[in-house]
């Protein structure tokens, strides 16, 4: 049955064994037709700011108008990474990638890709380095040196609809760990896969079921930690929005190891697209007996249920968010026992991020060989031993390519932002990349060939986080970062402890005073004092990796602290008090541009005459070096 | 939003102490901030002392004590946005609408704030009207956006 092309789906029944749920994913796979036609747009939260949804709703109804919609199916999907050139589309099953996808194109694909079999050349990818243009999506450079186990099923899957994730093989894995596997047998596996906590610490989760299976208390919980909190990293929301399921099956397998009955996936509020597809995947998975009572006739009863976030960073923290389920504000609290033993409630509790419970079901259906055949080092006896499988980045900032890479452990920063991020733009220098969000740190040219995973970085100041990678230019700041990070922090400090609410406050006053050229001798000594009483005396992992932004650009950029100390000067033009415009005379065309579009009206100059600025009346809005095509406006 | 909707966003999360905060929110989705008697109906419909809703609604940010303007007009402050001139934007809006981060217009048309990340980064520095996304601003281009909004 259909209506205006789409599937009317079978009222769902409970599977009642792994052997009903076999029999339903060979049914939906077989009324599939693989020729079928699909547009397959994204429709994540990235795509929907550039407004995709009128553009799927005037593919629906071009399609209607030309009656084509039983043959052409439209596929609404989650993320697919490449954020920079949305909106997308991939036309199967020829596999076309039409990117930056305008209103005005909508007729033009449907009348001549569709109908016509004819590829619309304006709409293909064009390699900036060989200015070739690209018709499939793998054959992108982007795409080519990335490595996507977890992003990769996003394509396939409207995630609204639990049948086209069964289409894929959705929930075998937990149908073998159900039917073959006892729970210990499945803590052994995760354990020996060297999986780690994908959300920060990077702790290795095999050891944290463990504990928390045999922790003592009348019941446990999973959590699912969906507070994505860290400025700049999108992919844990990407997840929830383009595959809940991955998410809730890895919970389910984790639940039924440690034998816990109920789950809580705490995402936050601001995130209301993930709200609602986890809402919806809960419910479709209940209704066909995947969570509720004696899943798959396995005997094993499980409930999840959604508790959304109320805009607060440090609930990313594990004992702050077990306060904020609990209803109270999210303060951590001291770990002397942990959350494992004595969490929600004072239950044993297993959180895990949204990355890492995705992850488990690939294990489960790929193996351990597979996944340790990815990353680094040897997790054999060892989970510590290594950083193994893929990890989501969100590469963003001064980068050519924004977007979320899924790339093995053990790659090179230099690959990431180079060869799959198309590197900087505008021709600038590359200058630092910061990973780990606000408490990571800024990492320079000079350790751009170390691989990427959990110790490497840890090592050299800055650590994995949950993935935030900011690219930085010649043009940004360092100090001005470091102040950045500081400020974010002081805000997002829960108050409880001195070090880390006073103690930043006080870093943050000296940031500012470099940067607005006040600084004096000594500052930076200060700044490294500080921060080693709030590494050392915070409460919680929010302070403890707190000046991490601060010890990283000293570390590392030294030169410019000093440079706004002793010369009153910010050599990346970025500290508004240290800066003066000026027009560069030989470069200016006397265009009138920046004359037009300045706020304050002091920009004088003649038709093709060089300009001048008058610096009395500046207020330094920049407005002028934005308009520019010339580069003639100077920042110094 | 009267009495008897608190009661009935109360009883939609089951009379639930732990869900204080799911219907706080509920709460402010529907009035756009947290008035004070509703705050005081809640402490007696659910029996929690009205100081710890206080400090629920004082901790989280989501939360607004003071009624909020026409629009809502988020700067992304995002690590993204921020390395791409997300300040020059906040500077632009404090300059042109008189106003503070946090603060109302006077004539009630905009509640002017930051956000840490809308996770639109391939758009930054971006700005969030209502529900519009306003991508790779500059100080000029947000003029005219702001126009837009009456």
């Amino acid at each position: 049955m259909s209506i205006s092309g789409f599937q009317v789906p079978a009222p769902r029944q409970q599977l009642r064994s792994t052997a009903d749920l076999t029999a339903l994913a060979g049914r939906i796979a077989a009324s599939r037709d693989p020729r079928k036609p699909v547009l397959i747009v994204c429709g994540g939260t990235g795509c929907r700011a550039y407004k995709c949804n009128e553009i799927i709703d005037a593919l629906r109804a071009e399609l209607a108008a030309r009656n084509l919609a039983s043959r052409f199916d439209v596929r609404v999907t989650g993320c697919h990474g490449f954020c920079e050139k949305g909106p997308l589309m991939i036309v199967m099953p020829q596999g076309l990638f039409y990117q930056r996808i305008a209103m005005a194109d909508v007729p033009k694909i449907v009348e001549k890709t569709l109908q016509g079999n004819e590829i619309i050349d304006s709409l293909l990818y064009r390699d900036p380095q060989t200015g070739e243009k690209v018709v499939r999506e793998g054959d992108i450079p982007f795409y080519a040196k990335q490595m996507q186990a977890i992003f990769h099923a996003n394509r396939f899957m409207d995630p609204t609809r639990i049948e086209d994730y069964f289409a894929i093989g959705g929930y075998q894995a937990l149908a073998k760990v159900l039917s073959t596997m006892k729970p210990p047998d499945v803590i052994q596996m995760i354990k020996k896969s060297g999986l780690r906590g994908r959300g920060g610490g990077g702790f290795p989760a095999g050891v944290k079921w463990e504990t928390a299976a045999y922790a003592e208390g009348e019941e446990r919980f999973v959590i699912c930690n969906g507070d994505e909190g860290d400025p700049g990293a999108y992919m844990d929301r990407s997840l929830m929005e383009g595959n809940p399921h991955s998410v809730i099956e890895g919970m389910i397998v984790g639940a039924y190891a440690i034998g816990s009955h109920q789950g809580f996936i705490y995402v936050r509020d601001e995130y209301p697209l993930a709200v609602m597809h986890l809402g919806i995947a809960l419910d479709q998975a209940r209704e066909y007996g995947l969570l509720g009572r004696n899943i798959l006739g396995s005997g094993y009863n499980l409930n999840i249920r959604i508790v959304r976030g109320g805009g607060a960073f440090v609930c990313g923290e594990s004992t702050a968010l077990m306060a904020s389920i609990e209803g109270r504000p999210g303060e951590p609290r001291a770990k002397y026992i942990h959350t494992v033993e004595k969490g929600l409630w004072n239950q044993p509790s297993c959180l895990n991020n949204v990355e890492t419970w995705a992850n488990v079901p690939l294990i489960v259906n790929k193996g351990i060989e597979w996944y340790t055949s990815i990353g680094t080092g040897d997790v054999t006896t060892d989970p510590w031993g290594g950083s193994k499988g893929t990890k989501v980045f969100s590469l963003v900032g001064k980068i050519n390519n924004t977007g979320l890479v899924e790339v093995p452990m053990g790659i090179t920063l230099r690959e990431i932002i180079f060869d799959i991020g198309g590197g900087i733009p505008k021709g600038r220098k590359f200058k630092a990349v910061q990973t780990g969000g606000p408490s990571g740190g800024c990492i320079p040219e000079s350790l751009l060939d170390m691989p990427v995973d959990f110790d490497e970085l840890t090592r050299v100041g800055a650590m994995m986080g949950s993935g935030g990678m900011i690219v930085m230019d010649n043009r940004t700041c360092m100090v001005d970062v470091a102040a950045y990070f500081i400020k974010f922090l002081q805000e997002e400090s829960c108050g409880k402890c001195v070090p880390c609410r006073e103690g930043l406050r006080q870093m943050g006053e000296i940031l500012n005073r470099v940067c607005r050229g006040k600084g004096v001798k000594g500052d930076i000594e200060l700044l490294e004092e500080l921060s080693q009483t709030v590494l050392s005396a915070s409460l919680c992992a929010l302070g403890g990796s707190a000046p991490n932004p601060v010890l990283t650009t000293i570390r590392y950029f030294r030169d410019e602290y000093e440079a706004h100390i002793k010369q009153r000067t910010c050599p990346a033009g970025a500290c508004k008090e240290l800066v003066s415009y000026s027009i560069d005379a030989a470069k200016c065309t006397g265009c009138q541009v920046c004359v037009r579009n300045c706020p304050q009206d002091c920009i004088a100059g003649k038709k093709k005459e060089p300009h001048v600025i008058d610096m009395a009346k500046c207020v330094k809005c920049g407005s002028c070096e934005e308009v520019c095509k010339f580069d003639a406006v100077v920042v110094r | 939003m009267s009495f008897q909707a608190v009661d009935s966003v109360i009883a939609k999360h089951k009379y639930d102490e732990s869900s204080l905060i799911a219907i706080l929110q509920d709460i402010q989705r529907q009035e756009r901030y947290l008035p004070a008697d509703r705050m005081k109906n809640l402490s007696d419909r659910l029996g929690v002392p009205l100081s710890r809703i206080y400090g629920i609604a004082t901790f989280y940010k989501a939360f607004s004590l003071h009624p909020k303007g026409r629009h809502i007009c988020s700067v992304c402050t995002g690590t993204a946005c921020h390395v791409r001139g997300a300040p020059r934007l906040v500077d632009k809006l404090e300059r042109d609408l008189k106003v503070k981060n946090g603060e109302t217009t006077k004539d009630g048309r905009f509640t002017v704030q930051t956000v840490n990340c809308v996770g639109a980064c391939a758009l930054g520095p971006v700005v969030v009207i209502d529900e519009d996304y306003h991508g790779k601003l500059t100080a000029s281009k947000f003029e005219k956006v702001l126009k837009q909004y009456k």
